[in-house]
């Protein structure tokens, strides 16, 4: 079926560009939230965690679609869940091998990457019934989708919360300290992240008409 | 002519410049994108004369500009008071006599700026917002505006001001639908905000007092602590005394230091019928409950002042009356008035006591039973409910 189908047909197209907008996870399916809310004190490790997912999603989707057939419906969780752990246990290892300080800061919430409700949703809604081409290009559009929010939101709370970005002290080189600037300490917060998605989603929706509901 | 024709002849030569360009700012004028801030205005100097169309109802003479301005009207002896208070703090503070009047100008002078920010950054947004949504300019904020001045410390800078205020506005507000729609106070939401965003501005032993921070020429040992922080450090020997704590002649946020103006004001909200009584009475029941059982337990030196004193310390007081009973976001039924108060004094006195990170419980006890007071009201309504299914089947 796919030999006689392009391989960016705009339908395949609409695969990655649709999460990206009009079906993101975050602002549209309001999924993976909480590790929104707990990663994204830094930009750094808000960058780390979307390649993360990104790496994690787009594999287990290419390997559950191409087992799709031969898994039993009855135990299609589990096999997932062990495809899913799999690939979170070799990101887990790669980071504590070569990234170790954000691996720290990471803790827990890269083990916890298992319980992503996004990750368990494509393989279930997507990977389960297509083909291993097109949930690739699924995987890679949803963890992307995924990951814009949480570096948006990382790049707002870092600048706002601690006046750096990665790391680096830009308020103090512009010198607005001096003028009686102060940073916000509310950012630094998990509340603040709730906030600042659900802003985006305020600014998304009003700039989107196909997501104004009908009142 | 006498006073009261040429007042006359002052209103109509108004009312005719008003109705002169009202066909600008109506559908079709020029300005008509400005409906709403005129409307706004007109209201203001006039009470509207739109009749009822639809149905028969027994309409009150008190609109919703008139019920602000008395909560405004309630709240002046407590921010009077507040700003001599502000300078009475500060020339205590360097050493220096007063007289009544000195000490007043220079609380004025400090916090007039503040209720100006507060009222041209909320104002402001809400103007903006009608506009945009084509709605009126709903007056909320009039009160909210009044309140955010009172309960911040009189040091905190303006432009932190002027940031909490358009949070509160705009998340804790318009998000919701605007006035009559939010489901925290906005007045509490900008204390909120400050107090999380900036703690080193909201809390502490420096902030209450102006000049205190900056620490110029303070006198030799003198604390700027207020009592709540006293007794949660456990320096029982440096609390004011009652009398001193009832007047108000302590350190703390500009209007909720004295019982005395508050109480003025919570006589004039309940004389109008517009604060609730029962709000106000079963806060500070619960307030005094939660300090009888802490006296009962008594496990360490904070549980074992008297629990009285719970009420007339730090900001009890003023959220039990002005901040609980905000009649959008307390509860509805009447029934649940008394369990929405009771319950915010008692956790109010719990969250003080218990957690020594949250000196002033009583804002964020409000802020949560705000949060459940639809929860509250749901409940009350299902029992009634309830009864009369009861009562009609026997």
């Amino acid at each position: 079926m796919s030999d006689r189908e392009p391989l960016f047909s705009s339908k395949n197209i609409k695969l990655l560009t649709n999460p990206l907008n009009v079906d993101n996870p975050i602002t549209v399916q309001v999924l993976g939230i909480c590790s929104a809310l707990a990663i994204t004190v830094k930009l750094e490790p808000s960058i780390v965690m979307a390649i993360s997912v990104i790496v994690v999603l787009s594999v287990s989707n290419v390997v559950i679609s191409a087992l799709r057939k031969m898994i039993p419906p009855r135990i299609r969780i589990i096999v997932q869940l062990t495809v899913i752990a799999t690939m979170v246990i070799l990101v887990d290892q790669v980071l504590k091998a070569f990234a170790y300080d954000v691996s720290k800061q990471l803790s827990v919430f890269v083990g916890l990457i298992i319980t992503n409700c996004i990750i368990m949703g494509r393989l279930e809604a997507f990977a389960m019934s297509n083909s291993p081409w097109t949930a690739f290009l699924d995987g890679i559009g949803n963890s992307i989708g995924y990951g814009v929010i949480l570096i948006i939101v990382g790049f707002f709370r870092e600048l706002l919360g601690s006046g750096e970005i990665f790391g680096y002290p830009v308020f103090e080189k512009i010198g607005i300290y001096n003028i009686g600037y102060e940073n916000n300490g509310f950012m630094i917060l998990p509340p603040m992240a709730l906030i600042i998605i659900g802003v985006i989603i305020w600014v998304q929706r009003s700039r989107t008409k196909e997501l104004i509901e009908e009142s | 002519m006498n006073q009261e024709a040429d007042n006359q002849n002052i209103m109509k030569s108004l009312r005719k410049f008003v109705d002169k360009i009202k066909p600008h700012f109506s559908k079709g004028g020029k300005l008509a994108k400005l409906h709403s801030t005129f409307e706004a205005f007109e209201s203001f100097l006039f009470v509207p004369n739109r009749v009822t169309t639809k149905g028969a109802h027994i309409r009150d003479a008190l609109d919703m500009k008139r019920a602000m301005s008395v909560v405004v009207a309630a709240a002046v002896p407590a921010l009077l008071f507040g700003m001599w208070n502000t300078g009475y703090q500060y020339n205590l503070s360097i050493g220096m006599e007063a007289t009544i009047w000195e000490n007043f100008v220079i609380g004025f002078l400090k916090v007039l700026p503040i209720i100006v920010v507060s009222y041209v950054v909320g104002l402001g947004i809400e103007f903006a917002v009608a506009q945009i949504r084509g709605h009126e300019v709903n007056e909320g904020f009039l009160v909210s505006g009044f309140l955010i001045p009172l309960v911040v410390p009189v040091d905190v800078p303006l432009w932190m001001v002027a940031v909490a205020t358009a949070f509160s506005v705009i998340i804790g507000k318009e998000v919701f639908g605007g006035t009559g729609m939010n489901i925290l106070n906005p007045a509490l939401t900008a204390r909120a905000f400050l107090f999380f965003a900036y703690p080193a501005w909201m809390s502490g032993d420096t902030v209450w007092i102006h000049g205190l921070k900056s620490g110029e020429g303070i006198i030799d040992g003198f604390s700027g602590a207020t009592p709540l922080a006293n007794a949660a450090a456990g320096l029982f020997e440096n609390l004011p005394s009652t009398w001193e704590m009832v007047l108000g002649t302590i350190p703390g946020s500009v209007g909720e230091t004295s019982v005395i103006a508050i109480l003025i004001g919570a006589v004039i909200l309940v004389a109008t019928g517009i604060g609730s009584w029962k709000i106000m009475f079963s806060m500070t029941a619960g307030g005094l409950v939660m300090g009888l059982l802490f006296n009962a337990f008594a496990v360490n030196s904070f549980m074992e002042i008297p629990a009285w004193h719970h009420l007339i310390m730090g900001g009890f007081a003023f959220g039990a009356v002005f901040m609980a009973t905000d009649p959008v976001t307390a509860a509805q039924t009447e029934h649940g008035k008394w369990i929405y108060g009771f319950l915010a004094g008692f956790l109010a006195v719990l969250i003080r006591v218990i957690n020594p990170a949250y000196p002033e419980g009583v804002m964020l006890a409000i802020l949560l039973m705000n949060v459940f007071a639809p929860l509250i009201d749901h409940y009350v309504v299902e029992a009634n409910i309830r009864k009369r299914v009861r009562r009609a089947k026997n």
